[in-house]
């Protein structure tokens, strides 16, 4: 009658197990996969989907899925050291065959030329884009990141990716691309000066 | 709670150094007032953060003191026409900036008249509240003139139970006489000033805190006080850079050191410069805005070192020349003391709120950085840094970019004085590297924001979309319901379904049509027919019954008859002549 003993009691720590598993599914689960938040949080935002997913989270899941980490130009290899970093995983170069690391760039309408067709509002992944129908449109600029999707659906070609001007308040105190360091004998120099007069 | 006196005993902050001071001979002449510019190029942007709207155009007259730009809804900083003259241009001109960036600039032909515009000084303080005179406070422009020009406004607005006032006439850095000069001359302003920021703070103490490297501004502001019946502590504290730094002053007064990431307001005190209680005391007393400030104008080239009243957007180059500037080979122009200032590329930089000192010095007076050497672990940086820093274990950090590292060493708390880099034996422009750092992670913050953004509206238009996507098919599937819910409603009340009903209505006429067409119709069509038939026979009978009876009564019309016949006969030759003619036609044509 051992046998019949033995087999009851490992049934009955199988049970047990079995409801505190099953309890513990339903009381801890988690919503969604944290890491595909942390991967989320690294990625640019830019929503361009250059790298083959609609938008960032996609992306995100996928890498979580086990894709490549050097699908993301916008953000460049410092995501990608970072992905690298995150993941435990080879930080690969960029893929060229996503594009390439570019300077920011915002988009502008050019609005005299702007037909108010709201094609680029609909391709807008962040709503960036101001507008109605048969109304001129234009780029909230704080809001715009760069991700190049309304250029194309545009049908007169009147926006522009314009890189990002430099404010002096986030200027990065890069002393080597200042032309001139010293000053020279004459009290002003003249392209500054003619430069005002003209305008 | 702090309590200072005059006797309290002063405290000291770590580390600090001793440099050549060099003050004279610029504190030694009275204030100058150099000859006006013939152009003046405002900047709209005087101080980081936001600029104030344009309310001028190109082509207006401004008379001094005239407003080029007003709060507006970002309550950004105004600046204000320091004369009178045209206005040529509104441009990017070069800021007054090491970046050597362009601004959107106010140009303004001077017409050497100097009028002024309508002044509205405040009167009296009593009757209006603290949020009024701070709201004129910012329409005059005032920034602090001691370092960053922050709004002065906000400064005050933004400090809660202040214990101790400081104003700060220390000025600690080498060759920089400005405030000097202005305690010397203008000490009764300055009480003036300090008194209306101890009303606007609700400030316990009023505490003027003055290096002891100037004894005739100790005296000055000492016999100024005497003759005032006002509470106020003169605080004479030992020359030493930086004790003029907002954290190092606080600290020597009061011996209490302002935390990590927090503002002298957290623990109850607020600085402002001697400087800024003047131009508040100009501003209130006699309505003038933030148009003009002591500038130092020295260096061993510049024949007359003085210290003379700018107005703002006066062209570096114009005060140097009205100072017997002599340029030499490969001449730097400094903005700011030698310790914290910055190189200008170009001398058509205006003068900003801001600009306290321009040094012009010879390269045997400063000499030109060497080039940079290797670490040698000396560990003089760490002994001199008055924030408790590691500045050598920073600058590895900074050059491996490793701002987490940085962040952990607590980089945000450099006040970047170049106390580090004055002594390093190896010139290592150690300041320059943390303003790098600074700038990269504070880039860094300004990305995460900005992609957190762009992360939270891309979700939202997803969401919308969705939504958007769900309310169309909710819609259809109401319509639907609707539909059917309609019918079920008339089946029980018995009335009729238009639709059923017009479906009833066709099926019946249709049976209707069927009905007539099948078998019992046939006996009634033969009938119809056989009736036709007799009509037709009927008439035919009666038509040969009408032409018989006709033939019986031809013989009256015989004439007619013949009549007929003729008539024939003619239109027979009629027909042959015209076939003879066709024959000849025909015959003349072959």
């Amino acid at each position: 009658m051992s046998w019949l003993f033995g087999i009851l009691a490992l049934a009955a720590l199988a049970i047990i197990a079995g409801l505190i598993l099953g309890f513990a599914a339903i009381r801890f689960r988690v919503e969604s996969d944290p890491i595909v938040e942390q991967i989320d949080s690294l990625l640019p935002q830019t929503q361009c989907g250059q790298c083959g997913y609609p938008g960032c989270r996609p992306y995100a899941e996928a890498i979580a899925n086990g894709d490549e980490l050097n699908k993301c130009p916008p953000g460049g290899q410092a995501t990608i050291d970072k992905l690298a970093d995150l993941l435990g995983r080879e930080a690969k170069p960029l893929d060229a065959a996503h594009g390439e690391e570019d300077v920011k760039k915002v988009a502008v309408i050019r609005e005299d030329e702007c037909i108010g067709c709201t094609k680029c509002i609909q391709a807008c992944p962040v709503d960036a884009i101001m507008g109605a129908a048969r109304q001129m449109h234009t780029v909230i600029a704080d809001e715009c990141t760069g991700c190049d999707l309304c250029v194309e659906p545009c049908p007169v070609d009147c926006i522009d990716m314009v890189p990002v001007a430099i404010q002096p308040e986030r200027w990065k105190w890069d002393l080597e691309q200042i032309p001139v360091q010293y000053i020279d004998g004459s009290a002003s120099s003249p392209t500054t000066e003619q430069q005002v007069e003209t305008q | 709670m702090i309590e200072l006196t005059t006797t309290s005993p002063l405290h000291t902050f770590p580390g600090g150094i001793h440099p050549p001071e060099r003050k004279a001979p610029a504190n030694s002449t009275p204030t100058k007032r150099l000859p006006l510019a013939d152009r003046l190029y405002v900047s709209l942007r005087q101080h980081s953060g936001l600029i104030a709207e344009l309310c001028v155009s190109v082509g207006d007259r401004v008379t001094k003191g005239q407003p080029l730009s007003k709060p507006g809804v970002d309550n950004g900083l105004p600046v204000h026409a320091p004369t009178s003259g045209v206005i040529t241009a509104i441009t990017e001109h070069p800021l007054n900036h090491p970046s050597a960036l362009t601004g959107p600039t106010v140009c303004i032909e001077v017409d050497h008249l100097d009028e002024w515009g309508a002044r509205e000084p405040l009167g009296d303080l009593s009757t209006l509240s603290r949020r009024e005179i701070l709201n004129y406070l910012q329409t005059m422009g005032i920034a602090g003139l001691g370092g960053a020009g922050f709004p002065t406004a906000r400064k005050i607005a933004g400090a809660q139970g202040i214990d101790v006032l400081i104003i700060n006439g220390v000025e600690c850095e080498p060759y920089i006489a400005a405030d000097d000069r202005l305690m010397r001359e203008q000490s009764q302003g300055i009480l003036r000033g300090s008194k209306i920021l101890q009303e606007l703070t609700a400030a316990k103490q009023v505490v003027i805190a003055i290096e002891d490297n100037k004894p005739e501004a100790i005296a000055a502001m000492t016999a100024a006080l005497s003759t005032d019946n006002s509470d106020f502590i003169l605080r004479v504290i030992p020359t030493r850079y930086p004790s003029g730094g907002e954290k190092q002053l606080i600290q020597i007064l009061t011996g209490k050191q302002v935390p990590a990431n927090q503002l002298p307001a957290d623990i109850g005190v607020l600085v402002h410069n001697v400087g800024t209680a003047f131009a508040i005391a100009k501003a209130v007393d006699a309505g003038e805005p933030l148009l003009e400030r002591v500038v130092t104008v020295t260096g061993e080239t510049v024949a007359e070192p003085c210290t003379a009243w700018v107005p703002i957007g006066t062209p570096v180059g114009h005060v140097l020349q009205s100072c017997g500037f002599k340029a030499e080979p490969q001449q730097r122009v400094i903005i700011g003391g030698p310790m914290m200032g910055y190189t200008i590329p170009s001398l058509d930089v205006p003068v900003t709120k801001t600009t306290n000192c321009i040094l012009a010095p010879s390269a045997t007076e400063l000499r030109p950085a060497d080039e940079e050497m290797a670490c040698i672990r000396c560990g003089a940086c760490e002994q001199v840094c008055p924030a408790s820093l590691l500045p050598q274990q920073l600058q590895w950090l900074a050059k491996a970019k490793d701002y987490d590292g940085l962040k952990q060493h607590h980089l945000a708390d450099c006040i970047e004085c170049g106390a580090c880099a004055y002594v390093c034996p190896s010139e290592i422009p150690l300041v320059y590297y943390y303003r790098q750092a600074k700038a990269q992670i504070r880039e860094q913050l300004i990305e995460q924001q900005k992609s957190e953004i762009a992360r939270q509206r891309f979700e939202a238009r997803q969401a919308r979309l969705e939504r958007e996507k769900e309310e169309r098919l909710e819609k259809h599937r109401k319509a639907a319901e609707a539909r059917k819910a309609a019918q079920a409603a008339r089946a029980e009340s018995n009335e009729e379904d238009p639709v059923q009903a017009a479906l009833a209505r066709v099926k019946a006429r249709k049976a209707a049509q069927e009905e007539s067409a099948n078998a019992p119709a046939v006996d009634d069509k033969k009938d119809q027919v056989a009736a036709a038939v007799a009509r037709a026979k009927a008439r035919k009978a009666q038509r040969e019954a009408e032409q018989s009876s006709e033939a019986e009564s031809a013989a009256d019309d015989k004439k007619a008859q013949v009549a007929a016949a003729v008539a024939r006969a003619k239109a027979r030759k009629a027909e042959r002549e015209a076939a003879a003619q066709q024959a000849e036609k025909n015959g003349e044509d072959s």
